[in-house]
């Protein structure tokens, strides 16, 4: 413990002496923790803002459209046909053991009015288990409930988007607003949840009972009353992802009656896995972008071992006296890892100063949200002590074996 | 009295290339305890070579040494770094005192590599200090020394550790004469009044005059041996000098 204090003592001293050159060294190590520290900020502001927005998808989420079905060899898009109703939203979750929840949709453009203002926006029909699914959260008020969809209740419930758009700041619920002449009482408006995965505003939308939606404000489906847009289903677990799209399958193929060899009439998307393939990649790239910057930091290891190799040669005639007067081979070593490290935590208690103010920069001036976890500072500090005893372990060694008669006599 | 040296049949070869260059060529002496040596030998006669195995720097190729009834034969690097912690005391011709560094701390330099605590290191560093008469220039640092004040900081260092031989090599030899007879004004002291062994290396006969007994090397081998009848007394000659420019000029 004495030699470490005296080693440290030691080692500040020879730091001071050439000033310069102990700082341009150390900066090697600055720019790489400050590189590594910023970066792998940067990346863990884009993984965790891609796992928001999956967040805000809701969890387990199997879509069912209607559609894709060939009439006479003319193959047609996903939702083109209107195949799905809501009868089937009610077979699936009565009888599809992995299904927790399933919620039908119909939607389309509408424009609101309220008072001098109308606004143009998304109206989803939907039933009460769509809350749920999404992970809706209610701002004010209250969602519609299943007797209103029974009764087809003018009820609606609003986007933060439309809510600001049609009232400004001021309370919506309660009040009426207008969509195709037909009136609606706002039952509440919805916690805003941002940007989707693919960029849409999820706020700019109307909820209304799917009922009411169908026979008042989209109209029915001519060949169809029942038929849905799209029907959202809830596994019960994420591992029963896979079993849930196929017992959806099955049971649609069966109440749809598709003969063996057909092709479906509705197509399944497995949404969590689209967005949990964008999150990867989300953190392939910021291994990547922390690999790159720890080369830097592997520099500015390759600069301290420099500098300690130039300072031994120098120091070689007080090797020499150290090594006469009674200093032992691990104590001339000690001295020299201690200098060794002495550099690259200074330089690594700098960087991790740098790299926080670079990612504050970062995150102030692009706009792109980044997180420094205490766990990579922690990282980054262990990281420069290792890299100070990695490099310095080589000039230390060749310090702590010279011969003292060369080193003594060393002009 | 008991010898703290004894040297037996000491051979030192190095070869360079292929051919084999013998340097001590088998060399038996004694040195007693308390006695003042001085080794005197031109450049090539292996006095150098002798110096180093002394002082446990280097090692014998065949031969017995035995520094203070332990043989140092076959000790290894970290081994012989504890020998010369514990019983050898250098003095250098360049003094060797590390830049940038106060007196105390230059002597209190072979104390480092002990378990002494911080508090005796300064002590006994003081002490020494004050043995060379440099009490109160603990802080300066060398620069701010004259080199016969760096040379009386170098003896600090040598004595700190109590050790049984002071190996002086060339002591005089970047000093003009006047200090040269000062330094060796203080060996003798230290010699007389704490009875420490001295060995001097010297090319010069008027240092060599000062201690009590003189070996000569010529081509690795022992040529000559004697003990002096009458030494010189350094405090004497110094008497004797005209008192011309005091030393302590360059003092702060």
């Amino acid at each position: 413990m004495n030699k470490i204090v005296a080693s440290i003592r030691i080692a500040f001293r020879a730091l001071k002496v050439n000033r310069m050159r102990s700082a341009l060294t150390m900066l090697g190590i600055i720019i790489g923790v400050a590189a590594v520290i910023a970066m792998v900020g940067v990346g863990a502001g884009a993984t965790a803002r891609i796992q928001e927005q999956i967040q805000s998808i809701g969890s387990n989420l199997i879509i069912v459209l209607p559609g894709s079905i060939s009439s006479n060899g003319v193959r047609l898009g996903s939702g083109a046909v209107a195949s799905l109703t809501q009868d089937d939203a009610k077979a699936i979750a009565a009888e599809c053991p992995s299904v927790a929840l399933t919620a039908p949709t119909v939607r389309g453009g509408v424009q609101v009015v309220y008072g001098n203002n109308n606004w143009a926006t998304t109206a989803q029909g939907v039933t009460p288990d769509y809350m749920t699914i999404r992970d809706y959260t209610m701002l004010s008020g209250q969602f519609f409930t299943t007797q209103d969809v029974d009764a087809a209740a003018k009820t609606a419930v609003l986007g933060e988007t439309v809510a600001q758009n049609l009232f400004g700041d001021s309370d919506p619920t309660g009040q009426v607003v207008i969509i195709k002449n037909v009136p609606f009482t706002v039952a509440g408006v919805l916690t805003p949840k941002g940007q989707s995965p693919t960029g849409q505003d999820q706020d700019d939308v109307i909820l209304l009972p799917i009922s009411t939606a169908t026979q008042k404000v989209l109209g029915a489906n001519k060949a169809n009353a029942q038929a849905v847009s799209q029907l959202m289903v809830q596994a019960i677990s994420p591992e029963a992802m896979d079993q849930s799209i196929q017992e959806v399958e099955e049971l649609l193929r069966e109440r749809h009656r598709i003969l063996p060899g057909l092709e479906d009439d509705f197509t399944i998307r497995n949404l969590t896995e689209v967005f949990a393939a964008q999150e990867t990649s989300a953190q392939v790239m910021s291994i990547l972008l922390g690999a790159i910057a720890s080369v830097s930091l592997i520099v500015g290891g390759i600069g301290i071992m420099n500098i300690m190799l130039v300072s031994v040669t120098e120091r070689t005639r007080e090797i020499g006296l150290r090594q006469a007067v009674g200093a032992k081979t691990r104590d001339i070593l000690l001295q020299f890892l201690v200098e060794a490290v002495t550099l690259s935590l200074l330089g690594g208690i700098v960087g991790i100063i740098v790299g926080l103010t670079a990612s504050l920069l970062i995150s102030y001036f692009a706009q792109w949200s980044t997180q420094v976890s205490p766990l990579s500072i922690l990282l980054a500090f262990v990281f420069s002590a290792l890299v100070g005893v990695s490099f310095g372990y080589y000039p230390a060694r060749k310090a702590a074996f010279l011969d003292p008669i060369e080193a003594l006599r060393y002009e | 009295m008991a010898s703290v040296i004894e040297v037996k049949d000491l051979v030192k070869d190095y070869r360079l290339g292929e051919v084999p260059v013998h340097v001590l060529k088998n060399i038996s002496f004694e040195i007693e305890r308390g006695d003042f040596v001085s080794i005197m030998g031109p450049s090539g006669s292996g006095k150098s070579t002798l110096m180093n195995i002394l002082g446990c720097l280097d090692k014998p190729t065949s031969g017995a040494y035995i520094l203070d009834g332990i043989s140092v034969g076959n000790l290894n690097r970290d081994q012989l770094a504890e020998i010369r912690n514990k019983k050898i005391g250098f003095v250098f011709q360049q003094f060797n005192l590390l830049a940038r560094t106060s007196a105390a701390e230059n002597v209190e330099l072979p104390l480092m590599y002990t378990d002494t605590p911080a508090p005796e290191r300064l002590e006994r560093a003081r002490k020494a200090l004050l043995a060379v008469g440099l009490a109160g220039r603990e802080e300066h640092q060398p620069s701010q020394l004259s080199g016969g004040q760096q040379q009386r900081v170098a003896i600090a260092r040598s004595l700190v550790n109590d050790p049984s031989i002071i190996l002086a090599d060339e002591p005089t030899g970047a000093l003009d004469s006047r200090i040269g007879i000062e330094i060796m004004a203080i060996f003798q002291r230290l010699n007389r009044e704490q009875g420490i062994t001295m060995i001097v290396v010297t090319h010069d006969p008027d240092i060599a005059a000062y201690s009590n007994r003189s070996i000569h090397f010529k081509d690795g081998r022992l040529q000559l041996d004697e003990r002096l009848a009458q030494p010189r007394v350094a405090r004497k000659d110094l008497e004797a000098l005209p008192p011309e420019e005091p030393e302590e000029i360059v003092s702060s």
